[in-house]
Protein backbone atom coordinates (compact mmCIF):
# COMPACT_ATOMS: atom_id res chain seq x y z
CA UNK A 1 0.00 0.00 0.00
CA UNK A 2 1.18 3.69 -0.92
CA UNK A 3 0.01 6.49 1.47
CA UNK A 4 0.72 10.26 1.05
CA UNK A 5 0.11 12.48 3.95
CA UNK A 6 -0.28 16.15 3.16
CA UNK A 7 2.20 16.16 0.15
CA UNK A 8 2.92 19.63 -0.90
CA UNK A 9 5.74 20.76 -3.64
CA UNK A 10 6.77 23.78 -4.99
CA UNK A 11 8.34 24.73 -8.19
CA UNK A 12 12.25 24.52 -8.40
CA UNK A 13 12.87 28.10 -9.97
CA UNK A 14 9.89 29.79 -8.61
CA UNK A 15 9.63 28.49 -4.72
CA UNK A 16 6.64 30.64 -4.16
CA UNK A 17 4.84 28.78 -7.19
CA UNK A 18 2.96 25.69 -5.53
CA UNK A 19 2.68 22.79 -8.02
CA UNK A 20 1.46 20.15 -5.48
CA UNK A 21 -0.60 21.36 -2.69
CA UNK A 22 -1.08 19.67 0.37
CA UNK A 23 -2.34 16.27 -1.43
CA UNK A 24 -2.95 13.15 0.76
CA UNK A 25 -4.47 9.89 -1.12
CA UNK A 26 -3.57 5.98 -0.68
CA UNK A 27 -2.99 3.23 -3.51
CA UNK A 28 -4.42 0.69 -1.64
CA UNK A 29 -2.88 -2.99 -2.01
CA UNK A 30 -4.48 -5.30 -5.32
CA UNK A 31 -6.01 -2.26 -6.65
CA UNK A 32 -5.55 -0.12 -10.12
CA UNK A 33 -5.94 3.21 -9.67
CA UNK A 34 -6.41 5.90 -12.02
CA UNK A 35 -4.93 9.63 -11.31
CA UNK A 36 -6.55 12.01 -13.96
CA UNK A 37 -7.36 15.43 -14.30
CA UNK A 38 -6.71 18.43 -16.53
CA UNK A 39 -2.99 19.28 -18.03
CA UNK A 40 -0.86 21.17 -15.84
CA UNK A 41 -2.24 19.96 -12.42
CA UNK A 42 0.64 18.59 -11.19
CA UNK A 43 -0.20 14.70 -12.12
CA UNK A 44 2.89 13.95 -13.98
CA UNK A 45 4.52 15.67 -10.76
CA UNK A 46 3.05 13.66 -8.43
CA UNK A 47 4.36 10.51 -10.26
CA UNK A 48 7.75 12.12 -10.03
CA UNK A 49 7.42 12.28 -5.97
CA UNK A 50 6.32 9.12 -5.39
CA UNK A 51 9.31 7.36 -7.96
CA UNK A 52 11.54 9.80 -5.83
CA UNK A 53 12.55 11.54 -8.83
CA UNK A 54 11.26 14.98 -7.19
CA UNK A 55 11.28 15.46 -3.16
CA UNK A 56 8.49 17.07 -1.45
CA UNK A 57 8.46 20.47 0.13
CA UNK A 58 6.57 18.76 2.83
CA UNK A 59 4.30 16.02 3.88
CA UNK A 60 5.43 12.38 3.99
CA UNK A 61 5.22 8.99 1.71
CA UNK A 62 4.79 6.14 3.03
CA UNK A 63 5.18 2.33 1.11
CA UNK A 64 3.66 -0.44 2.94
CA UNK A 65 3.39 1.76 6.67
CA UNK A 66 7.22 2.22 6.17
CA UNK A 67 8.22 6.37 5.76
CA UNK A 68 10.09 6.30 2.47
CA UNK A 69 10.11 10.24 1.72
CA UNK A 70 13.60 10.61 2.45
CA UNK A 71 14.75 7.63 0.13
CA UNK A 72 16.43 8.34 -3.25
CA UNK A 73 15.35 6.46 -6.51
CA UNK A 74 17.31 3.76 -6.18
CA UNK A 75 16.26 2.96 -3.06
CA UNK A 76 12.38 3.41 -3.68
CA UNK A 77 13.31 0.69 -6.90
CA UNK A 78 14.66 -1.62 -4.78
CA UNK A 79 11.80 -1.29 -2.19
CA UNK A 80 9.44 -2.25 -5.25
CA UNK A 81 8.24 0.71 -6.78
CA UNK A 82 8.25 0.50 -10.80
CA UNK A 83 8.18 3.69 -12.85
CA UNK A 84 7.09 4.34 -16.41
CA UNK A 85 8.32 7.72 -17.84
CA UNK A 86 5.43 9.89 -20.27
CA UNK A 87 9.08 10.15 -22.27
CA UNK A 88 10.69 7.40 -22.62
CA UNK A 89 14.55 7.56 -22.74
CA UNK A 90 16.94 6.82 -25.13
CA UNK A 91 20.40 5.18 -24.94
CA UNK A 92 23.03 4.91 -27.47
CA UNK A 93 24.85 1.08 -27.89
CA UNK A 94 21.97 -0.35 -25.21
CA UNK A 95 20.17 -3.07 -26.52
CA UNK A 96 16.17 -3.90 -25.64
CA UNK A 97 17.91 -7.29 -24.49
CA UNK A 98 20.02 -4.86 -22.28
CA UNK A 99 17.53 -2.64 -20.67
CA UNK A 100 14.93 -5.43 -20.21
CA UNK A 101 17.50 -7.52 -18.16
CA UNK A 102 18.64 -4.31 -16.05
CA UNK A 103 14.93 -3.94 -15.42
CA UNK A 104 14.46 -7.62 -14.14
CA UNK A 105 17.72 -7.48 -12.10
CA UNK A 106 19.14 -10.65 -13.36
CA UNK A 107 20.38 -12.45 -16.62
CA UNK A 108 17.31 -13.34 -18.10
CA UNK A 109 17.42 -15.97 -20.85
CA UNK A 110 16.41 -14.40 -24.61
CA UNK A 111 13.31 -16.31 -24.57
CA UNK A 112 11.89 -14.73 -21.21
CA UNK A 113 12.83 -11.23 -22.49
CA UNK A 114 11.08 -11.28 -25.58
CA UNK A 115 7.83 -12.77 -23.23
CA UNK A 116 7.86 -9.34 -22.38
CA UNK A 117 8.15 -7.40 -25.49
CA UNK A 118 5.18 -9.49 -26.82
CA UNK A 119 3.52 -8.82 -23.88
CA UNK A 120 3.57 -5.44 -25.01
CA UNK A 121 2.44 -6.15 -28.99
CA UNK A 122 6.21 -5.76 -30.16
CA UNK A 123 7.95 -8.36 -32.15
CA UNK A 124 9.97 -9.58 -29.93
CA UNK A 125 12.33 -11.08 -32.51
CA UNK A 126 12.54 -7.92 -34.81
CA UNK A 127 13.15 -5.93 -31.38
CA UNK A 128 15.39 -7.42 -28.75
CA UNK A 129 18.63 -6.72 -30.36
CA UNK A 130 17.88 -3.36 -31.28
CA UNK A 131 19.40 -0.36 -29.64
CA UNK A 132 17.13 1.60 -28.03
CA UNK A 133 18.26 4.67 -29.58
CA UNK A 134 16.11 7.56 -31.99
CA UNK A 135 15.80 4.43 -35.11
CA UNK A 136 12.76 3.90 -32.78
CA UNK A 137 9.51 5.10 -32.81
CA UNK A 138 7.65 7.12 -29.65
CA UNK A 139 5.16 4.44 -30.03
CA UNK A 140 8.11 1.56 -30.14
CA UNK A 141 9.43 3.28 -27.30
CA UNK A 142 6.69 3.71 -25.33
CA UNK A 143 6.10 -0.12 -25.33
CA UNK A 144 9.66 -1.06 -24.34
CA UNK A 145 9.74 1.01 -21.64
CA UNK A 146 6.50 -0.48 -20.66
CA UNK A 147 8.03 -4.28 -20.97
CA UNK A 148 10.61 -2.74 -18.30
CA UNK A 149 8.21 -2.20 -15.90
CA UNK A 150 6.43 -5.72 -16.40
CA UNK A 151 9.86 -6.66 -16.26
CA UNK A 152 10.58 -5.55 -12.67
CA UNK A 153 7.30 -7.09 -11.69
CA UNK A 154 7.48 -4.33 -8.55
CA UNK A 155 4.88 -4.26 -6.00
CA UNK A 156 3.72 -1.15 -7.20
CA UNK A 157 3.81 0.23 -10.85
CA UNK A 158 3.42 3.75 -11.51
CA UNK A 159 2.89 4.40 -15.33
CA UNK A 160 2.95 8.13 -15.82
CA UNK A 161 0.45 8.52 -19.28
CA UNK A 162 1.02 5.52 -20.82
CA UNK A 163 -1.32 6.61 -23.69
CA UNK A 164 0.93 9.49 -24.59
CA UNK A 165 2.84 9.50 -27.82
CA UNK A 166 1.62 6.22 -28.63
CA UNK A 167 -0.82 5.59 -31.84
CA UNK A 168 -4.34 4.39 -31.79
CA UNK A 169 -3.89 0.45 -32.95
CA UNK A 170 -1.39 0.03 -30.28
CA UNK A 171 -3.64 2.10 -27.62
CA UNK A 172 -5.95 -1.23 -28.13
CA UNK A 173 -2.92 -3.56 -27.24
CA UNK A 174 -2.12 -1.10 -24.26
CA UNK A 175 -5.49 -1.56 -22.72
CA UNK A 176 -5.06 -5.07 -23.47
CA UNK A 177 -2.16 -5.04 -21.50
CA UNK A 178 -2.94 -3.33 -18.11
CA UNK A 179 -6.27 -5.64 -18.41
CA UNK A 180 -3.74 -8.59 -17.86
CA UNK A 181 -2.39 -6.35 -15.00
CA UNK A 182 -5.54 -5.76 -13.31
CA UNK A 183 -6.24 -9.41 -13.55
CA UNK A 184 -2.91 -10.61 -12.36
CA UNK A 185 -2.54 -7.95 -9.69
CA UNK A 186 -2.31 -10.16 -6.38
CA UNK A 187 0.59 -9.17 -4.43
CA UNK A 188 0.81 -6.09 -6.30
CA UNK A 189 -1.05 -2.83 -7.01
CA UNK A 190 -0.93 -0.39 -10.53
CA UNK A 191 -1.03 3.71 -10.33
CA UNK A 192 -1.82 4.98 -14.05
CA UNK A 193 -1.70 8.66 -14.62
CA UNK A 194 -4.38 9.22 -17.40
CA UNK A 195 -6.67 11.03 -19.35
CA UNK A 196 -8.17 7.76 -21.19
CA UNK A 197 -12.03 7.04 -20.49
CA UNK A 198 -11.09 3.16 -21.57
CA UNK A 199 -8.08 3.36 -18.83
CA UNK A 200 -10.60 4.50 -16.63
CA UNK A 201 -12.98 1.62 -17.13
CA UNK A 202 -10.63 -0.70 -15.84
CA UNK A 203 -9.70 1.11 -12.61
CA UNK A 204 -10.34 0.13 -9.07
CA UNK A 205 -10.49 3.38 -8.23
CA UNK A 206 -10.25 6.96 -9.78
CA UNK A 207 -8.59 10.01 -8.10
CA UNK A 208 -8.90 13.58 -9.72
CA UNK A 209 -6.19 16.32 -9.37
CA UNK A 210 -6.83 19.73 -10.25
CA UNK A 211 -4.51 23.24 -10.07
CA UNK A 212 -2.43 20.99 -7.70
CA UNK A 213 -5.04 19.97 -5.48
CA UNK A 214 -7.14 16.93 -4.89
CA UNK A 215 -10.48 17.09 -6.15
CA UNK A 216 -12.16 14.16 -5.83
CA UNK A 217 -11.32 10.59 -5.03
CA UNK A 218 -13.82 7.74 -4.94
CA UNK A 219 -14.44 4.14 -6.76
CA UNK A 220 -14.92 4.13 -10.67
CA UNK A 221 -18.66 3.70 -10.14
CA UNK A 222 -18.70 7.07 -8.24
CA UNK A 223 -16.19 9.15 -10.41
CA UNK A 224 -16.38 8.38 -14.01
CA UNK A 225 -19.60 9.46 -14.59
CA UNK A 226 -18.44 13.00 -13.60
CA UNK A 227 -15.75 12.75 -15.95
CA UNK A 228 -16.61 11.72 -19.38
CA UNK A 229 -17.06 14.40 -21.90
CA UNK A 230 -14.58 16.42 -19.79
CA UNK A 231 -10.67 16.78 -20.03
CA UNK A 232 -10.37 13.80 -17.83
CA UNK A 233 -11.86 11.27 -19.66
CA UNK A 234 -11.31 11.50 -23.36
CA UNK A 235 -12.37 9.17 -25.70
CA UNK A 236 -9.78 7.93 -27.50
CA UNK A 237 -10.50 8.59 -30.76
CA UNK A 238 -10.90 12.58 -29.47
CA UNK A 239 -7.67 12.63 -28.12
CA UNK A 240 -5.96 11.51 -31.07
CA UNK A 241 -7.26 14.56 -32.93
CA UNK B 1 57.09 -21.34 -28.47
CA UNK B 2 58.57 -19.61 -25.40
CA UNK B 3 56.97 -19.77 -21.88
CA UNK B 4 55.27 -16.72 -21.37
CA UNK B 5 54.53 -15.85 -17.65
CA UNK B 6 51.10 -15.12 -15.93
CA UNK B 7 51.26 -11.44 -16.35
CA UNK B 8 51.63 -12.09 -20.15
CA UNK B 9 48.83 -14.91 -20.45
CA UNK B 10 46.36 -12.24 -19.17
CA UNK B 11 47.44 -9.37 -21.48
CA UNK B 12 47.27 -11.87 -24.65
CA UNK B 13 43.61 -12.77 -23.56
CA UNK B 14 42.44 -8.63 -23.49
CA UNK B 15 44.50 -7.51 -26.60
CA UNK B 16 43.24 -10.64 -28.80
CA UNK B 17 40.85 -12.67 -26.68
CA UNK B 18 43.65 -15.56 -27.26
CA UNK B 19 43.34 -17.98 -24.61
CA UNK B 20 45.64 -20.48 -26.24
CA UNK B 21 48.03 -20.97 -29.54
CA UNK B 22 45.68 -19.60 -31.81
CA UNK B 23 44.65 -21.54 -34.78
CA UNK B 24 46.34 -20.15 -38.28
CA UNK B 25 48.86 -18.00 -38.99
CA UNK B 26 50.17 -15.56 -36.05
CA UNK B 27 53.53 -13.98 -34.43
CA UNK B 28 53.47 -13.73 -30.66
CA UNK B 29 56.01 -10.55 -29.66
CA UNK B 30 56.85 -10.61 -25.95
CA UNK B 31 59.32 -7.94 -24.88
CA UNK B 32 60.84 -7.59 -28.42
CA UNK B 33 61.13 -11.13 -29.09
CA UNK B 34 59.42 -13.29 -30.79
CA UNK B 35 57.44 -16.01 -28.53
CA UNK B 36 56.39 -18.27 -31.21
CA UNK B 37 55.24 -17.68 -35.20
CA UNK B 38 53.88 -20.00 -37.26
CA UNK B 39 53.42 -19.77 -41.04
CA UNK B 40 50.47 -21.40 -42.82
CA UNK B 41 50.14 -22.76 -46.71
CA UNK B 42 48.53 -19.62 -47.50
CA UNK B 43 49.69 -16.70 -45.04
CA UNK B 44 53.89 -16.51 -44.71
CA UNK B 45 55.11 -14.61 -41.88
CA UNK B 46 58.73 -13.67 -42.46
CA UNK B 47 60.83 -11.74 -40.10
CA UNK B 48 62.41 -8.27 -41.61
CA UNK B 49 66.05 -8.21 -41.65
CA UNK B 50 67.01 -4.34 -41.86
CA UNK B 51 64.42 -2.97 -39.33
CA UNK B 52 62.61 -4.88 -36.33
CA UNK B 53 59.31 -6.04 -37.43
CA UNK B 54 57.87 -8.80 -40.09
CA UNK B 55 56.25 -9.19 -43.12
CA UNK B 56 53.10 -10.89 -43.87
CA UNK B 57 52.44 -12.00 -47.10
CA UNK B 58 48.96 -13.73 -47.80
CA UNK B 59 48.25 -15.58 -51.42
CA UNK B 60 45.32 -14.40 -53.81
CA UNK B 61 42.23 -15.96 -52.86
CA UNK B 62 42.86 -17.08 -49.42
CA UNK B 63 39.70 -17.43 -47.75
CA UNK B 64 38.19 -17.54 -44.27
CA UNK B 65 41.35 -17.89 -42.53
CA UNK B 66 43.23 -15.62 -39.88
CA UNK B 67 46.58 -13.75 -38.77
CA UNK B 68 46.85 -12.97 -34.74
CA UNK B 69 50.12 -10.85 -34.50
CA UNK B 70 49.70 -9.52 -30.44
CA UNK B 71 52.63 -7.87 -28.68
CA UNK B 72 52.75 -8.00 -25.01
CA UNK B 73 55.14 -6.37 -22.73
CA UNK B 74 56.32 -6.36 -18.97
CA UNK B 75 59.23 -5.56 -18.93
CA UNK B 76 59.19 -1.74 -17.90
CA UNK B 77 61.44 0.84 -19.76
CA UNK B 78 61.64 -0.96 -23.18
CA UNK B 79 61.16 1.23 -25.99
CA UNK B 80 60.27 -0.05 -29.30
CA UNK B 81 59.48 0.52 -32.77
CA UNK B 82 58.06 -2.27 -35.23
CA UNK B 83 57.31 -2.27 -38.32
CA UNK B 84 54.61 -4.70 -39.90
CA UNK B 85 53.39 -5.18 -43.55
CA UNK B 86 51.06 -6.80 -44.81
CA UNK B 87 50.63 -7.76 -48.41
CA UNK B 88 46.81 -9.43 -48.91
CA UNK B 89 46.39 -10.97 -52.67
CA UNK B 90 43.54 -10.59 -54.89
CA UNK B 91 39.97 -11.90 -53.66
CA UNK B 92 41.58 -12.54 -50.34
CA UNK B 93 39.39 -12.66 -47.40
CA UNK B 94 40.88 -12.94 -43.84
CA UNK B 95 40.81 -11.49 -40.24
CA UNK B 96 44.05 -10.01 -39.15
CA UNK B 97 43.85 -9.56 -35.37
CA UNK B 98 46.77 -7.36 -33.69
CA UNK B 99 46.45 -5.43 -30.70
CA UNK B 100 49.25 -4.63 -28.13
CA UNK B 101 48.94 -4.97 -23.82
CA UNK B 102 51.65 -3.11 -21.35
CA UNK B 103 51.96 -4.03 -17.87
CA UNK B 104 54.27 -1.79 -16.59
CA UNK B 105 54.68 -2.10 -12.77
CA UNK B 106 58.37 -0.61 -12.54
CA UNK B 107 59.11 3.29 -12.36
CA UNK B 108 59.75 3.93 -15.87
CA UNK B 109 58.35 4.82 -19.75
CA UNK B 110 57.15 1.55 -21.58
CA UNK B 111 56.51 2.28 -25.04
CA UNK B 112 55.70 -0.08 -28.10
CA UNK B 113 55.06 1.80 -31.76
CA UNK B 114 53.75 -0.20 -34.14
CA UNK B 115 53.58 0.99 -37.35
CA UNK B 116 50.88 -1.23 -39.74
CA UNK B 117 51.10 -1.10 -43.70
CA UNK B 118 48.47 -2.53 -45.42
CA UNK B 119 48.65 -2.93 -49.26
CA UNK B 120 45.42 -4.89 -50.40
CA UNK B 121 45.33 -6.07 -54.02
CA UNK B 122 42.13 -5.88 -56.20
CA UNK B 123 38.88 -7.50 -54.31
CA UNK B 124 40.82 -8.19 -51.59
CA UNK B 125 38.76 -8.45 -47.93
CA UNK B 126 40.23 -7.76 -44.80
CA UNK B 127 38.59 -7.42 -40.88
CA UNK B 128 41.48 -5.93 -38.65
CA UNK B 129 40.76 -5.83 -35.66
CA UNK B 130 43.52 -3.89 -32.86
CA UNK B 131 43.06 -3.63 -28.71
CA UNK B 132 45.30 -1.63 -27.16
CA UNK B 133 45.22 -2.28 -23.32
CA UNK B 134 47.44 -1.73 -20.19
CA UNK B 135 47.96 -2.50 -16.49
CA UNK B 136 50.66 -2.38 -13.88
CA UNK B 137 50.94 0.26 -10.86
CA UNK B 138 54.07 1.06 -12.00
CA UNK B 139 55.06 5.33 -12.29
CA UNK B 140 56.22 4.62 -15.41
CA UNK B 141 53.36 5.18 -18.34
CA UNK B 142 52.67 2.93 -20.76
CA UNK B 143 52.85 4.79 -24.18
CA UNK B 144 51.45 3.19 -27.54
CA UNK B 145 51.83 5.30 -31.09
CA UNK B 146 49.96 3.09 -33.21
CA UNK B 147 50.89 4.34 -37.13
CA UNK B 148 48.19 2.64 -39.61
CA UNK B 149 48.70 2.86 -43.08
CA UNK B 150 46.33 1.11 -45.51
CA UNK B 151 46.40 0.61 -49.46
CA UNK B 152 43.56 -0.14 -50.92
CA UNK B 153 43.01 -1.25 -54.66
CA UNK B 154 40.02 -1.65 -56.79
CA UNK B 155 37.65 -2.86 -55.32
CA UNK B 156 38.81 -3.99 -52.40
CA UNK B 157 37.45 -3.64 -48.55
CA UNK B 158 38.82 -3.06 -45.17
CA UNK B 159 36.74 -2.78 -41.83
CA UNK B 160 39.17 -1.58 -38.74
CA UNK B 161 37.96 -1.82 -35.27
CA UNK B 162 40.36 -0.11 -33.21
CA UNK B 163 39.45 -0.29 -29.14
CA UNK B 164 41.66 0.95 -26.50
CA UNK B 165 39.02 0.91 -23.09
CA UNK B 166 41.95 1.02 -20.34
CA UNK B 167 45.43 1.78 -18.48
CA UNK B 168 46.96 3.28 -21.59
CA UNK B 169 48.99 6.84 -20.47
CA UNK B 170 49.74 8.15 -23.56
CA UNK B 171 48.56 7.44 -27.50
CA UNK B 172 49.45 9.07 -30.81
CA UNK B 173 47.34 6.95 -33.29
CA UNK B 174 47.81 8.41 -36.33
CA UNK B 175 46.15 6.20 -39.53
CA UNK B 176 46.07 7.15 -43.13
CA UNK B 177 44.75 5.46 -45.85
CA UNK B 178 44.53 5.82 -50.08
CA UNK B 179 41.32 4.10 -51.48
CA UNK B 180 41.13 3.61 -55.43
CA UNK B 181 37.98 3.14 -57.30
CA UNK B 182 35.27 1.48 -55.54
CA UNK B 183 37.53 0.83 -52.34
CA UNK B 184 35.33 0.34 -49.07
CA UNK B 185 37.15 1.32 -45.58
CA UNK B 186 34.99 1.48 -42.61
CA UNK B 187 36.72 1.88 -39.16
CA UNK B 188 34.99 1.75 -35.96
CA UNK B 189 37.04 3.64 -32.77
CA UNK B 190 36.18 3.03 -29.29
CA UNK B 191 37.85 4.95 -27.04
CA UNK B 192 38.35 5.89 -23.16
CA UNK B 193 40.74 7.59 -21.29
CA UNK B 194 40.77 7.90 -17.21
CA UNK B 195 43.23 9.28 -15.39
CA UNK B 196 45.50 11.68 -16.77
CA UNK B 197 45.80 10.04 -19.87
CA UNK B 198 46.31 11.45 -23.23
CA UNK B 199 44.99 10.10 -26.28
CA UNK B 200 45.12 11.68 -29.78
CA UNK B 201 43.43 10.10 -33.13
CA UNK B 202 44.39 11.53 -36.47
CA UNK B 203 42.78 10.60 -39.70
CA UNK B 204 43.48 11.44 -43.66
CA UNK B 205 41.78 9.27 -46.01
CA UNK B 206 42.21 10.26 -49.39
CA UNK B 207 39.20 8.91 -52.19
CA UNK B 208 41.00 8.29 -55.02
CA UNK B 209 39.16 6.40 -56.87
CA UNK B 210 35.27 6.75 -58.37
CA UNK B 211 32.94 4.94 -56.26
CA UNK B 212 35.22 4.56 -53.51
CA UNK B 213 33.63 4.93 -49.75
CA UNK B 214 34.73 5.77 -46.07
CA UNK B 215 32.94 5.70 -43.12
CA UNK B 216 34.97 6.39 -39.91
CA UNK B 217 32.84 6.62 -36.93
CA UNK B 218 34.84 7.26 -33.42
CA UNK B 219 32.78 6.72 -30.32
CA UNK B 220 34.91 7.64 -26.88
CA UNK B 221 34.47 8.52 -23.35
CA UNK B 222 36.99 10.82 -21.41
CA UNK B 223 36.98 10.72 -17.57
CA UNK B 224 39.16 12.42 -14.49
CA UNK B 225 41.65 14.72 -15.97
CA UNK B 226 42.04 13.15 -19.74
CA UNK B 227 42.59 14.87 -22.93
CA UNK B 228 41.42 13.18 -26.16
CA UNK B 229 41.65 14.31 -29.61
CA UNK B 230 39.90 13.26 -32.75
CA UNK B 231 41.11 14.78 -36.01
CA UNK B 232 39.50 13.09 -38.83
CA UNK B 233 40.19 14.46 -42.54
CA UNK B 234 38.39 12.82 -45.53
CA UNK B 235 39.79 13.94 -48.93
CA UNK B 236 37.38 13.64 -52.13
CA UNK B 237 39.13 13.48 -55.35
CA UNK B 238 36.50 12.05 -57.06
CA UNK B 239 33.04 10.78 -57.44
CA UNK B 240 32.84 9.13 -53.82
CA UNK B 241 31.17 9.53 -50.44
CA UNK B 242 33.32 9.94 -47.19
CA UNK B 243 31.49 9.96 -43.38
CA UNK B 244 33.24 10.65 -40.50
CA UNK B 245 31.50 10.97 -37.27
CA UNK B 246 32.80 11.80 -33.68
CA UNK B 247 29.84 10.86 -30.66
CA UNK B 248 31.70 11.60 -27.30
CA UNK B 249 30.51 11.35 -23.34
CA UNK B 250 32.19 13.91 -21.50
CA UNK B 251 32.64 13.39 -17.47
CA UNK B 252 34.61 14.80 -14.68
CA UNK B 253 37.23 17.60 -15.72
CA UNK B 254 38.01 15.65 -19.03
CA UNK B 255 38.28 17.59 -22.51
CA UNK B 256 37.42 16.88 -25.70
CA UNK B 257 38.35 18.62 -29.45
CA UNK B 258 37.26 17.09 -32.32
CA UNK B 259 38.36 18.73 -35.41
CA UNK B 260 36.23 18.06 -38.79
CA UNK B 261 38.16 17.82 -41.81
CA UNK B 262 36.63 17.69 -45.20
CA UNK B 263 38.08 18.36 -48.73
CA UNK B 264 36.09 17.87 -51.84
CA UNK B 265 38.11 18.70 -54.70
CA UNK B 266 35.51 17.10 -57.18
CA UNK B 267 31.54 18.01 -57.95
CA UNK B 268 30.75 14.73 -56.69
CA UNK B 269 32.37 13.95 -54.13
CA UNK B 270 29.90 13.64 -51.09
CA UNK B 271 31.26 14.18 -47.34
CA UNK B 272 29.72 14.47 -44.20
CA UNK B 273 31.02 15.07 -40.70
CA UNK B 274 29.11 14.67 -37.64
CA UNK B 275 30.78 15.19 -33.91
CA UNK B 276 28.49 15.63 -30.44
CA UNK B 277 30.23 16.08 -27.19
CA UNK B 278 27.94 16.21 -24.17
CA UNK B 279 27.59 14.71 -20.51
CA UNK B 280 25.59 11.66 -19.69
CA UNK B 281 22.32 12.59 -19.69
CA UNK B 282 20.54 12.89 -16.83
CA UNK B 283 17.66 11.33 -17.57
CA UNK B 284 18.92 8.32 -18.75
CA UNK B 285 20.90 7.97 -15.32
CA UNK B 286 17.11 8.17 -13.24
CA UNK B 287 15.74 5.95 -16.16
CA UNK B 288 17.76 3.40 -14.82
CA UNK B 289 18.33 4.38 -11.17
CA UNK B 290 14.50 3.31 -11.00
CA UNK B 291 15.17 0.23 -12.16
CA UNK B 292 17.08 -0.19 -8.87
CA UNK B 293 20.51 0.90 -10.12
CA UNK B 294 22.72 3.05 -8.31
CA UNK B 295 24.23 6.30 -9.85
CA UNK B 296 27.52 4.91 -10.08
CA UNK B 297 25.86 1.54 -11.79
CA UNK B 298 24.07 3.52 -13.78
CA UNK B 299 26.81 5.50 -15.03
CA UNK B 300 28.77 2.15 -15.93
CA UNK B 301 26.07 0.39 -17.81
CA UNK B 302 25.16 4.07 -20.20
CA UNK B 303 29.18 4.15 -20.80
CA UNK B 304 29.36 0.38 -20.94
CA UNK B 305 26.51 0.29 -23.71
CA UNK B 306 28.04 3.61 -25.39
CA UNK B 307 31.71 1.92 -25.66
CA UNK B 308 30.02 -1.85 -26.72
Amino acid sequence: MLELKNISYNAKDDLNKEIIRDISLVVPDEKLVVITGPNGGGKSTLAKLIAGIEMPTSGKIFLNGEDITGWDITTRARAGIGFSFQQPVRFKGIQVLDLIRLAAGKQLSVASACDYLSEVGLCAREYIDREVNSSLSGGELKRIEIATVLARATKLSVFDEPEAGIDLWSFQNLIQVFQRMRENIKGSSILIISHQERIMNIADEIIVIKDGKLDRQGTREEILPGLIGTASAMPSCMKSM
Amino acid sequence: MLQLDEIQMRLLREVADLHEIPEGAYNIRSNSEAAGRQSTANIEIIPKTDVSGIDIRIKPGTKNESVHIPVVMTKSGLKEVVYNDFYIGEDADVVIVAGCGIDNCGGDDSEHDGIHRFYLEKNAKVRYVEKHYGSGNGKGKRILNPGTEVYMAEGSSMEMEMVQIKGVDDTDRRTIAELAANAKLVVRERLMTHGSQRALSTYDIRLNGEGSSADVVSRSVARDDSYQRFDAKIIGNTACTGHTECDSIIMDRGKILAVPGLEANHVDASLVHEAAIGKIAGDQIIKLMTLGLTEQEAEEQIINGFLK
